[in-house]
């Protein structure tokens, strides 16, 4: 007889590990011409999985990023975690000033509350309208053809110069008093959630930020209760932007802003109903606010209308899960919510002994069979 | 305990994986959470190689405190040897390159565990980290935690209390298996983490420094040395720890080692029987050498 | 007489307030909502004093701010001004001047509360005896045993079947509810309950014996009250002196008979004339 089952876990781990790794290459078994998924590849052609792994991961590196995906084998909640614990690794050097997102290099850029706003909507690259069809061409797809359609996009592409800046549709809003102004508290510093403990309440950045690196499912599932009736934020999308935001760093010597690099990320201002102001003033729309990494419109509209509704909440107390800071904020994130669902299936072997202790004990004073 | 701060070479990992920073801001953490016994103690937790879930809190706490000549000892569900004791005490062994690691209890000088206490009692060299799933007692009757930091600092547990007293009336018997919860220094009551009953008076005026680690929720927490650890009970209900007799009341042994003074794991043998061994696997090997000693087999 | 309470200058604005909203409110001014910055001047300027084993009634309509006062002082709300001073045995606490944990000590040691709404006083996931057995708890009470005992006994008191000690209070008649409420408010036999509303929305029979109850734990253990109603029956049973409230402020306190018998202020008067 073993001395418990358990024996041998060293061994266990290393099978577990061959035999994943063992799938991730088993295609070469029959299949000569068949090669490992190139870093780059996934970077261009599953970009929205980098998207999400960046955003979810906490970390704009998308080339890390990419190997995560490729080790994991595409679970984004895996990789997104990979991320992350590379991420506790490092050391926080240097903080960036708020960046101004006005000085964004869009690809795509659109309001929903006004026909026409000043620079323009700009569709860019969506799915949005597009036909979702399978598209059976692209089952075998050749490498000259793959080649040629995006040869042929640029050739035929107008050569127009975009602005160097697009100003926002807020600010029209604002200055026409539909809007509150802009308070001093958007200059404070930000609450970084890698350094500093949630203790509740929050300031808006921390719920901010706890919002900007969530889990997209997580997020919206929250976010669509409330547009379905758990919440009232009734929200119009004022501005969705997405596009390559410069980001400045001080220079180490000099202490003067320098442009260190860019990173693509997805913006969304929301406007809700208005609300009477406290001091008697006039009533006003009010705003919520969402920006994650990459190119993820669901979770920036997502986290903007939770913004909103958290904001209504912190201020008047929760009505729904949904403005609720504690609900809402410590059930979003992607890594400890599988995390502890995944822990669920480690040996529970001493507490179940307890609990069998506990209901045979019960069951005998009760006097029912044991 | 002092942390070494240079970069191996050829790792591209920092001693103990942790950057330097977030194990000094654990260690502040832990100061507080020993200088204000059973206080939850928020940090700003990092993400692990491993599942939140998995021991991460524990693991922050160990990784912080390790230095190049810890003995460590990690054991899950009392065995040295199950697959999450392997796995962490592995990932420990390849980021804090110099340290040794045992599965005696008695040569270790920092444990890692999870769900147990080992049976040896442990002594003043020893730190203990207890990986914690929920850290926070009150949960169970209060789901805010705003409201919880209220109840913990008026020391208000009467509702915690009724949900005992709720169990008397309903089972005459307190129903609470494991995760007891325990009164630390005679204020903050605390989750001692699913370490069972039987673990639970190992707390009380320990020699070793007992901390808890919560790596999903955030919190640290501690009982200091020598520090009164009380389960909650009723003067003329008072706490029981787990009973280990057969139907004629005599106490069970070990199928192995044969002591009966350890709390024991329950298996359905291949013939469909019942056996009981002891969960801490240490103690038992220990029990096993003097006997084998004995009868004269090798050890 | 031994005082046991003294209230000086309560006041409780919600909202920003402003430097006119004291003038521009009260019954003066037919309402408690300031016009200039929107604030609702729930009470102001309240001061009395209760003695001990007295009743005093504290009597007005919705909107009078006589339940502020009350919970004020049982440190539901705190007030926005104003100060109350309670006199203990041979100790005195400035009740708006202790910290959180030394009010919530007092409350669960020293004052009882019975809330119009029972779901307000009584926890309706935990049975009859346990809500009894938290308030015994919170004062260190930890013997299983004779907190059941105790349990019971203020339950049979109460007129509560002891059959019914380990039901949920959801199950009970709304009567049933006071009367659990008013067995938990005794449970640390304080010298000081606030009764707010307590008979509100009951059949007549059931009011006027939970009314007797309160009149028999008065004179038995000679516990203070402050009861707060919008019945001048309730007030006339009960209470040996009485405030009168209108729109936040006190407009005709004194004794309750000459009170009733010689109103002074013409709401008072118009009060008392349609209850009869």
């Amino acid at each position: 007889m073993s001395y418990v089952a358990i024996k041998g876990g060293g061994r266990a781990i290393a099978g577990a590990a061959a035999v994943t790794e063992y799938l991730r290459t088993a295609e070469g078994l029959d299949n000569d011409r068949a090669e490992p998924l190139e870093i780059d590849a996934i970077l261009h052609q599953l970009r929205h999985l980098v998207d999400r792994v960046v955003s979810e991961g906490g970390v704009y590196h998308p080339k890390f990023a990419a190997l995560a995906i490729k080790q994991s084998l595409g679970d984004t909640l895996e990789a997104a975690f990979a991320l992350r614990a590379w991420r506790s690794t490092r050391p926080r050097l240097s903080a960036t000033p708020p960046l101004d997102t006005t000085r964004m290099r869009l690809i795509r850029r659109i309001s929903s509350a006004f026909k026409e706003i000043p620079g323009g909507q700009m569709l860019g690259p969506t799915p949005d309208y597009a036909l979702r069809l399978l598209r059976l061409e692209l089952m075998d797809e050749s490498p000259d053809a793959f080649r040629a359609v995006a040869r042929a996009w640029l050739d035929n592409c107008p050569d127009a110069r975009l602005p160097d800046s697009f100003p926002k549709v807020l600010d029209a809003l604002r200055a026409e008093g539909l809007l509150p102004p802009v308070t001093a508290a958007r200059h404070q510093t930000a609450f970084d959630i890698t350094r500093e403990p949630l203790v509740f309440p929050l300031p808006r950045s921390a719920a901010l930020a706890t919002m900007a690196r969530a889990e997209t499912g997580s997020l919206l599932a929250i976010a669509y209760s409330n547009m379905r009736g758990y919440g009232d934020v009734h929200p119009t999308v004022a501005e969705l932007r997405v596009g390559y935001l410069p980001v400045l760093l001080p220079h180490p010597v000099t202490g003067e802003l320098t442009e260190a690099g860019e990173v693509l990320i997805t913006e969304c201002e929301v406007v809700a109903m208005y609300e009477a102001e406290e001091n008697g003033g006039k009533p006003m729309f009010t705003i919520g606010y969402g920006a994650c990494f990459g190119h993820n419109e669901v979770k920036a509209i997502s986290m903007a209308i939770l913004d909103r509704a958290l904001q209504k909440g912190m201020q008047d107390g929760a009505a729904n899960p949904s403005e609720d800071p504690e609900f809402v904020l410590l059930h979003v994130d992607g890594v400890d919510s599988m995390g502890f669902a995944s822990h669920y299936k480690m040996p529970h072997y001493v507490t179940f002994q307890s609990d069998l202790d506990r209901l045979r004990t019960t069951q005998q004073k009760s006097g029912e069979p044991a | 305990m002092n942390a070494m701060s240079h970069v191996q070479s050829g790792n591209a990992y920092n001693f103990g994986f942790l950057d330097e920073y977030a194990k000094k801001e654990v260690r502040r953490a832990i100061l507080k959470a020993i200088a204000i016994p059973g206080y939850q103690v928020p940090y700003a937790s990092r993400e692990m190689p491993m599942g939140r879930g998995f021991g991460t809190g524990g693991l922050q706490l160990t990784l912080s405190l390790i230095g190049p000549d810890e003995v460590a000892k990690v054991i899950d569900q009392g065995s040295d040897d199950s697959v999450n004791a392997v796995n962490l005490r592995q990932f420990i062994e390849m980021t804090c390159p110099g340290i040794s690691t045992t599965t005696k209890t008695a040569e270790c000088t920092l444990i890692q565990s999870r769900h147990r206490i080992p049976e040896q009692p442990l002594t003043s060299m020893q730190i203990i980290v207890l990986q914690v799933p929920y850290p926070d007692p009150l949960v169970v009757v209060e789901p805010s935690e705003d409201k919880r930091k209220t109840m913990h600092s008026e020391a208000d547990y009467s509702r915690l209390l009724v949900k005992l007293y709720e169990d008397i009336v309903k089972f005459d018997e307190i129903t609470i298996s494991h995760r007891y919860p325990t009164r630390i220094n005679g204020h903050y009551v605390i989750d001692p983490s699913p370490i069972p009953r039987w673990d639970v008076p190992k707390l009380n005026d320990s020699a070793a420094v007992i901390l808890f680690g919560a790596g999903r929720e955030k919190k640290i927490y501690a009982v200091p040395p020598h520090t009164k650890a009380e389960p909650l009970a009723f003067s003329d209900v008072p706490f029981q720890v787990e009973d280990f007799r057969d139907e004629k009341g005599r106490r069970r042994a070990c199928a192995r080692c044969g002591c009966t003074d350890a709390f024991l794991d329950e298996f359905v043998a291949d013939s469909g029987g019942k056996t009981w061994q002891c969960s801490d696997s240490d103690w038992c090997d220990a029990q096993l050498l003097p006997a084998k000693r004995l009868q004269g087999e090798p050890a | 007489m031994n005082k046991i309470l003294e209230v000086r200058n309560l006041g409780k604005i919600y909202g920003p307030g402003c430097p006119q909203c004291i003038e521009s409110t009260g019954p003066d001014a037919d309402t408690n909502l300031c016009p200039h910055c929107g604030s609702v001047v729930a009470i102001h300027d309240v001061s009395f004093d209760l003695f001990e084993g007295e009743i005093l009634g504290v009597m007005g309509e919705s909107g009078s701010g006589k339940s502020t006062v009350v919970k004020a002082l049982y440190f539901d709300q705190p007030p926005s001004s104003g100060a109350a001073i309670f006199y203990d045995r041979d100790k005195q606490y400035e009740l708006f001047a202790l910290n959180a944990a030394q009010q919530r000590w007092l409350r669960n040691h020293r004052f009882g509360m019975v809330y119009q709404n029972p779901h307000l006083g009584l926890n309706f996931n935990i049975s009859a005896g346990g809500n009894i057995a938290e308030r015994l708890l919170m004062s260190d009470l930890m013997d299983y045993g004779a907190i059941r005992e105790r349990a019971k006994a203020l339950l049979a008191r109460t007129e509560v079947l002891l059959s019914r000690v380990d039901d949920l209070p959801k199950n009970f008649s709304g009567g049933m509810q006071q009367r659990v409420q008013i067995a938990k408010a005794l449970a640390t036999q304080p010298p000081l309950l606030f009764l707010d509303e307590v008979t509100t929305g009951l059949d007549l029979s059931v009011q006027a014996r939970i009314l007797d109850l309160i009149l028999e734990i008065q004179q038995e253990l000679k516990t203070a009250m402050i009861v707060v109603t919008h019945d001048l029956g309730v007030i006339r049973l009960l209470a040996g002196r009485a405030i009168v409230m209108k729109y936040g402020r006190v407009i005709e306190a004194g004794l309750t008979d000459q009170i009733l018998e010689d109103p002074q202020h013409a709401y008072t008067q118009r009060l008392v004339a349609s209850a009869l």
